[in-house]
């Protein structure tokens, strides 16, 4: 009874809207696994996303767009790095200050830029395999920056599990006196997850303006950070697992539009609400199962100060 | 023999207290060095600076004819300098080859080859005696395991010179046999060890030399061979008393706290306090000696309610209260080893702290009555003496010697039958262990009960009329004051067995 057509384009665009979601979890998967909390997740994204859609404008080049959205993602990760690694404060705090100041800021300067259209990325159709009836449209007909972020998550399983830097990332956030103790450098360890966090979040940000949306509307993140945090517990802190995690997500969020579309009856609302109810049932299934695998890092959002007594 | 290491000089503060008093140690190639001392003698301190988590206040570090300055471990690590903590450094969730890998750079580079560590630690393995598993979790391992994977992480990683801190506290005596093996072997080829611990027998059973720290400063240095466990244990314990308190004679009066067959467990789940019976009578003083950790907190907090009873009964005069809780055991006062975490809510004032078991008695309807409070916490403000800026500072400002003052104010006041004071003087200065040490005795004068659980020989010796030995969960003899010998109890402390007078 289901329309094949319908289903395909369901999946394409639950890729779409999931990509940036895979991005801002990815990143916050990195800053989590070495032991700081950022929860200024929406905060950088709509950050990067108003960064990348005005330097796109302003440079004709989506490109340079999502570069910088990047980098003003950073230095946002880097103002959080500095207070909760450096001063030891309060993350949760500093996180949630970055969630205002993004938005403001953004609001602020994003007056103008309402209604304007920027140059935006455009869709790689994959030559013969976009071909394919109903699996062409899911898979091969994407932008640049969907396919790199699957090759993304790949790497950066590669490298938390089979290359030093990872060890020394996932003991700094599990056991930070440990590492400290093998001569790694906590720290600057955090310093750099926290940046390259911050840096794929903006990234996520930039992805929704120039290759989703196409557009720049105030506070058009509309909770997709908060989505990104949620998705990071769903995902285990696996970065493999939030590929699916965020297509998944991305697909619950689409599908709103989608059932309206086709007449089905089900409250905006309702769907709204969906990725978060999920996201209780799995910390309820994590808790109850208790395995190690879905746990956060133990050090996590913990300052770490040497020699200091327990 | 050649020295390896030496540190001239050393000093460490944390805030007034001194760790390490100008301590001079010095360590040759090739021997197991014992560094012996009680708790909080300044062993570990000394260890942490030359591993580069501390930085010392004063003096310098000569390793390998070389003056270093060990900024942090890493530095240590490279200059050729393992250190098996007391509490274990290692990461629950990743497995054996991830924790001994960890920090490491193996050939290729953030690649981790694999098979080279996996030859490398099956080559250590071999030559030391040590096995692990090396893809087992660690959460799965025993604490022996454990320990094995810590020095196979020092050898790993070539060190020259290997500090085990408290190694075999943690043991069994069969892990200690194969753990002592090791050791030996490990010297064999060239290392050098540092071993601290306050065992007596162990000391002298496994090292070459040994230095004996007591309160941050050093006693002395001397040959394993040429030395005995009486002279090692007056170094250890001391003989100077600081204070001279004399104790008005008194009769005890009827029996106050009874204690029967008592068993408790600590966190892990560990019995800690192993059948262990006792009584004490109206104005008297039971001192229980012994190194901590030997079960002394798990057996007070048992007696104050804060920790449950798997067996046995305490008996608070004549009445069962062995389920009761905190509230239902009014009249005990509890002087904690841990003043800011137990003793105290430190964010809170001064006057709040004071009030904290009193609440109840200052209701005005449903509000407080803080007139009537205020009035009460002045004077006992100054009845006992605690300085501080206000009644309403925050208690976790106030120095040591105040924040003690204001426990025993609280806890005193309270007219209580029996006191249980942990370590009630660690850390104070003179004036402070005097006043502590008088208002203890005032509280025996008017009829009080008094549990006193030192690691100081000099305060019990001082203070008890009757002294118990706690080691390892047991209580080895209970004996008169008058009767007890000074070197006896500390050998008792130690480990030693009871010898029947």
């Amino acid at each position: 009874m289901v329309d094949p057509n319908f289903i395909a384009s369901l999946l394409a665009s639950s890729i779409r809207a999931g990509t940036p979601l895979l991005y801002a979890t990815l990143g916050e998967i990195i800053t989590e696994r070495s032991g700081v909390l950022n929860l200024g997740l929406e905060g950088i994204m709509i950050t990067g996303a108003f960064t990348g859609f005005a330097i796109s404008l302003a440079t004709g080049n989506p490109w340079l767009g999502v570069l910088c959205g990047g980098i003003a993602g950073m230095l946002l990760a880097l103002v959080h790095a500095f207070f909760s690694i450096t001063l030891k404060a309060n993350q949760s705090i500093t996180g949630l200050m970055l969630v205002l100041l993004g938005l403001g800021i953004t609001g602020f300067l994003g007056r103008n830029y309402i209604g304007e259209v920027a140059y935006y990325l455009d869709l790689i159709k994959i030559p013969v395999l976009s071909d394919l009836p109903y699996l062409g449209e899911v898979l091969f007909s994407h932008d640049p920056l969907a396919y790199l972020a699957v090759i993304l998550a790949a790497l950066l399983w590669f490298i938390l599990f089979k290359t030093r830097y990872g060890l020394e990332i996932i003991a700094a956030g599990e056991k930070p006196e440990a590492a400290d103790s093998m001569g790694v450098d906590v720290d600057r360890v955090r310093y750099i997850s926290t940046l390259f966090g911050g840096f794929l979040v903006g990234i996520g940000g930039a992805y929704l303006s120039l290759a989703y949306a196409k557009l720049w509307t105030e506070g058009m993140t509309a909770g997709r950070g908060w989505i990104s945090l949620a998705l990071v517990i769903f995902s285990g802190w696996m970065p493999q697992r939030a590929i699916f995690g965020a297509y998944l997500f991305g697909g619950l969020d689409v599908l709103s539009f989608k059932l309206q579309a086709i007449g089905v009856g089900i409250s905006y609302h309702f769907m709204k609400m969906l990725p978060y109810v999920v996201t209780i049932l799995v910390l309820l299934v994590s808790v109850i199962r208790k395995r190690a695998a879905f746990g956060a890092p133990t050090a996590l959002g913990t300052p770490y100060v040497r020699g200091k007594k327990e | 023999m050649e020295t390896l290491l030496e540190m001239r000089n050393i000093v460490k503060r944390f805030g007034n207290l001194v760790a390490n008093d100008h301590i001079d140690f010095e360590v040759r190639r090739g021997e197991i060095h014992g560094l012996l001392g009680e708790n909080g003698a300044g062993k570990t301190t000394l260890m942490n600076i030359l591993y580069g988590i501390y930085q010392p206040d004063e003096g310098e570090i000569i390793f390998e004819g070389k003056k270093v300055r060990f900024k942090s471990p890493k530095d240590a690590i490279s200059a050729g300098i393992g250190m098996v903590h007391q509490h274990f450094m290692l990461v629950p969730r990743m497995n054996v080859f991830q924790n001994i890998v960890l920090g490491y750079r193996t050939p290729h580079d953030p690649l981790i080859n694999q098979k080279w560590v996996e030859e490398r630690v099956e080559a250590l393995s071999e030559k030391y005696g040590i096995d692990v598993a090396l893809y087992e979790t660690m959460m799965n391992l025993s604490v022996g395991e454990e320990q094995r994977v810590e020095i196979l992480k020092a050898l790993f990683r070539d060190v020259k010179l290997l500090i085990l801190d408290e190694p075999t506290a943690v043991l069994t005596p069969q892990e200690v046999d194969s753990l002592f093996y090791a050791l030996k072997s490990m010297t064999k080829s060239g290392l050098t060890i540092i071993f601290i611990t306050h065992k007596l027998k162990e000391a002298l059973k496994v090292t070459d030399r040994i230095t004996v720290l007591r309160r941050g400063k050093k006693v002395g240095s001397v040959k394993t061979s040429e030395t005995n466990e009486r002279e090692l244990t007056r170094m250890m314990v001391g003989r100077d008393i600081v204070l001279d308190i004399t104790k008005p004679p008194r009769e005890f009066g009827k029996e106050v706290l009874r204690v029967e067959d008592l068993w408790v467990k600590d966190e892990r789940g560990n019995y800690a306090v192993k059948g262990v019976s006792f009584s004490i009578r109206e104005g008297e003083i039971l001192g229980i000696a012994g190194i901590s950790g030997n079960g002394q907190r798990e057996l007070e907090e048992a007696i104050a309610g804060l920790r449950k009873v798997e067996k046995g009964r305490i008996i608070l005069d004549g009445q069962d209260i062995t389920k009761k809780g905190v509230m239902e055991r009014e009249n005990i006062a509890y002087i904690p080893e841990d003043r800011i975490g137990v003793g105290l809510a430190p964010s809170l004032s001064v006057l709040e702290n004071l009030m904290l078991k009193d609440f109840k008695k200052y209701r005005k309807g449903i509000f407080l009555d803080f007139g009537e409070m205020e009035k009460r916490g002045r004077e006992l403000i100054e009845e006992f003496s605690v300085k501080t800026p206000s009644l309403h500072s925050s208690a976790g400002a106030l120095s040591g010697g105040n924040i003690q003052r204001l426990i025993l104010a609280r806890e005193l006041s309270r007219n209580p039958r029996l006191i249980i004071a942990s370590q009630p003087t660690r850390g104070l200065d003179v004036a402070g262990i005097d006043y502590v040490r008088r208002r203890l005795i005032d509280a025996v004068m008017k009829g009080a009960a008094v549990l006193l659980i030192s690691e100081d020989l000099d305060e019990i010796f001082q203070l008890a009329d009757r002294i118990a030995v706690m080691y390892e969960g047991e209580i080895r003899g209970v004996v008169d004051r008058e009767r007890a010998n000074y070197e006896k109890v500390g050998y008792l402390m130690a480990g030693g067995l009871e010898v029947t007078a």
